[in-house]
């Protein structure tokens, strides 16, 4: 395996199968660019590849969604952004954090569940935000930022500021309503908004000609007054060419626009995915166009990073992953008297509201969880206590499920079955 | 001064205080609103802080969201509480939930105005009072303002607060009149008004059902000699529990009257707390009056007969002497 850019290909999903991927017809930028484009989409690779590991130990709870295949897409866009402009994106978005600049700590220490994850551990995997860096989220519901999205862009231009806004999102959620209500009205307001179909072939398990009566999803905005453009989402150059322009109309022309990416994910939709909906050949198909693996090809035949500079860039990739999961083992849970912590914001006109506890002896004011007395914190302790013989359960069930060729394994959301916990 | 002239002029005054403020939703602008609450301020604040929006109210509540985490104090309105339906995607799973699930990085300090409430044979998309359902939802205020004096003040409240506020209007209130202080000062949150003061029996009224429950205090007090204590919660979410409470306690005796349906609704809920914190004081069961458990229907005797009246509270006081 010559292509190979990674030195431990065994663990590695870098370079399985020949690589035919296309060199990109795109110049390439500058080395110190090519080197943090490189480096950050190894990054991601890693760590994904790590937090399905994660997931597998039952360190991660939950859903996990992995965007093993779509790291050129994602670092191509996200690269295109200034400081600030503002990102949404959809639940699959460990890579759009860390290609915004969220820490790999804070991610992975938020699909741990504790309290040094980038949302406290109060979102998990699907979840993240990092109001600092401008990623104003990961969202659970198809479809959803997509109407946030266009009000950020409304703040925006209310402000009179020249941020932008880049709202990515499947597929899949072409299909939402959201989708037609959004494209109109920011076209109609001439809002500066970039929306990114990531088009990974699949909106979950149904494919896209399956789910969607147009497939060149680039026009499916046409009606709305939304130009679209497509671009080559395993190809980090073109997306990020592509991004810039599209940006810069929406910037400067006050015009929103809509950019496919055109990808694949190598994973299933989630850990929980037995994967049959599509073939071992199109996924094999789809390989031989790994991004990292054409990326670094050509980096190395056109001398700008050597083989041997990648394979150091990918193990201070892994090094960092390392890290990441020791900062996150070791970060604390979340208090259990911090339950209600941010749900409310107090001032002048609410100063407190009355819950029902089911896990106090008495109804009692929700802002005086923190004081209330021993039998309600034995009550709430023993509620989290669960938490360990939970976690050895779904373990059991990840690990004894997890023999099959190692990908996308039904790794088990038996939970589903069970009615979600005890 | 009239229940939507108090809201225009509380629009009004808070849009002037902060630049930030403005409000979207369907014909606010041009039409001057489905009920005319934004009356004139479009001419006043021009497009850009009043907008008209296309018939999308998911994605407009979305916007509303958006721009609230952004930065702005946006004020959806909402022609009435049925179609907010449309947008309770975002309500629930965005509006209420950024916040917390986000770890408290950033607020949402969004309106969602909207009218509800039976009477105008709008039959069962138009008619229905929902406080109920968003009084389920945590990290929502819920305020259903009943006189021309809360709807300015909470409204202005509203518009001050850091949290996603549901505000319930109801289409029959909105030509009723009322004093309104001259100060302009908002309201706060979570404080019930004691409309009536009484011995014999607590009556809690939401929203209109607060002057209908005022109404059958008189006439229990004129005909069957019950002095009822009766009181507006004004805001469900924060609720004034102690107020409730500390009546039921010198009355023993609790009648709680809403307009929407009776399973799960405030009632059910009021019952459970009263329960809860009061049932060493309690001489008889909680009563409730409700809505019927249907759809709102057209026709008019129909309608008229599917939401509480005078007589409705009346018996149910009565009924928890037991001596009907």
């Amino acid at each position: 395996m010559e292509e190979q850019v990674t030195g431990r290909a065994e663990e590695s999903e870098n370079g399985s199968g020949d690589v035919v991927a296309e060199a990109t017809h795109r110049d390439l930028p500058d080395r110190e660019t090519c080197t943090a484009v490189l480096s950050k989409m190894m990054l991601i690779r890693r760590f994904e590849e790590r937090a399905g590991e994660m997931y597998a130990k039952a360190k991660i709870g939950g859903f996990l969604h992995l965007c093993i295949g779509e790291e050129a897409t994602v670092v191509g866009a996200t690269q295109a952004l200034r400081d600030g402009d503002f990102l949404l994106s959809t639940y699959r978005e460990h890579g759009q954090a860390i290609g915004r600049g969220t820490h790999p700590n804070a991610v992975m220490a938020e699909l741990f569940g504790k309290v040094d994850g980038c949302s406290k551990g109060r979102g998990g995997s699907m979840h993240l935000f990092d109001w600092e860096r401008r990623f104003l989220g990961g969202y659970g519901i198809v479809g959803g930022n997509l109407p946030l999205a266009a009000g950020v862009g409304l703040a925006c231009d209310y402000g009179g500021t020249d941020d932008a806004v880049l709202c990515m999102f499947g597929d899949g959620a072409s299909n939402q309503g959201t989708f037609g209500e959004t494209m109109n009205l920011a076209a109609l307001w001439k809002l500066p908004v970039v929306f990114m179909v990531i088009n990974n072939q699949f909106g979950m398990g149904t494919s896209l000609e399956r789910h969607s009566a147009v497939t060149d999803l680039s026009r499916k905005a046409d009606g709305f007054g939304v130009p679209g453009a497509r671009c080559d989402g395993m190809d980090v150059l073109d997306v990020h060419a592509h991004t810039c322009e599209a940006l810069q109309k929406a910037r400067e022309d006050r015009h929103p626009q809509l950019l496919e990416a055109v990808t694949y994910r190598f994973r299933g939709h989630s850990m929980a995915d037995p994967e049959e909906y599509r073939s071992k050949e199109q996924v094999e198909e789809w390989r031989r166009r790994d991004p990292i693996v054409g990326f670094g090809k050509r980096l190395a035949e056109e001398k700008v990073i050597s083989k041997k500079q990648q394979k150091e860039l990918d193990e201070a990739a892994i090094a960092t992953v390392d890290e990441a999961v020791r900062f996150a083992d070791a970060s604390p849970l979340p208090d259990l008297d911090s339950l209600y912590d941010d749900l409310y914001v107090y001032g002048d006109q609410l100063q407190g509201w009355w819950t029902v506890d089911e896990r106090s002896p008495e109804t009692h004011r929700g802002e005086d969880e923190r004081s209330q007395g021993d039998v309600a914190r034995g009550l709430r302790e023993a509620g989290a206590a669960y938490a360990a013989t939970e976690r050895q359960k779904t373990r059991g069930q990840r690990e004894g499920q997890s023999g099959g060729d190692g990908e996308g394994e039904p790794a088990g959301d038996v939970r589903d079955e069970e009615g979600g916990g005890q | 001064m009239r229940y939507r002239e108090a809201l225009n002029q509380a629009l009004r005054e808070e849009m002037q205080a902060d630049e930030r403020v403005f409000i979207m939703g369907e014909d606010v602008g041009v039409f001057q609103g489905a009920f005319k609450v934004t009356q004139g301020l479009l001419e006043e604040f021009g497009e850009k802080r009043v907008r008209d929006t296309p018939i999308s109210e998911n994605t407009i509540v979305g916007m509303g969201v958006g721009a609230a985490m952004a930065g702005l104090r946006p004020i959806v309105e909402i022609m009435t509480i049925n179609f907010s339906l449309l947008a309770l995607d975002q309500i629930v799973n965005c509006a209420a939930s950024i916040r917390y699930m986000f770890g408290g990085q950033v607020t949402v300090p969004l309106v969602i105005r909207m009218p509800q409430g039976a009477g105008h044979q709008l039959g069962p998309t138009h008619s229905h009072s929902l406080e109920a359902m968003y009084l389920h939802i945590p990290g929502l205020l819920v305020a259903v303002p009943t006189t021309a004096a809360d709807a300015k003040g909470l409204l202005k409240a509203a518009i001050r607060d850091e949290n996603p506020v549901i505000f319930i209007e109801h289409e029959y209130l909105y030509g009723q009149k009322g004093e309104v202080p001259e100060d302009g000062e908002p309201l706060r949150f979570g404080q019930a008004a004691v409309r009536r003061e009484g011995d014999d029996v607590t009556i809690v009224g939401i929203s209109r059902m607060a002057l209908t429950a005022a109404r059958a205090a008189e006439t229990l007090s004129k005909e069957h000699e019950i002095e009822a204590e009766v009181i507006d919660p004004r805001t469900l979410r924060p609720l004034d529990l102690d107020t409730i409470v500390d009546s039921v306690k010198k009355t023993n005796r609790a009648v709680i009257v809403e307009e929407g349906w009776p399973h799960g609704g405030v009632g059910a809920n009021l019952a459970a707390l009263i329960q809860e914190q009061a049932f060493d004081h309690l001489d008889a069961p909680v009563a409730r009056v409700t809505g019927a458990d249907v759809p709102m229907p057209y026709s008019k005797p129909l309608e008229q007969s599917a939401f509480p009246h005078e007589e409705h509270v009346v018996q149910a006081a009565r009924a928890t002497f037991g001596d009907l």
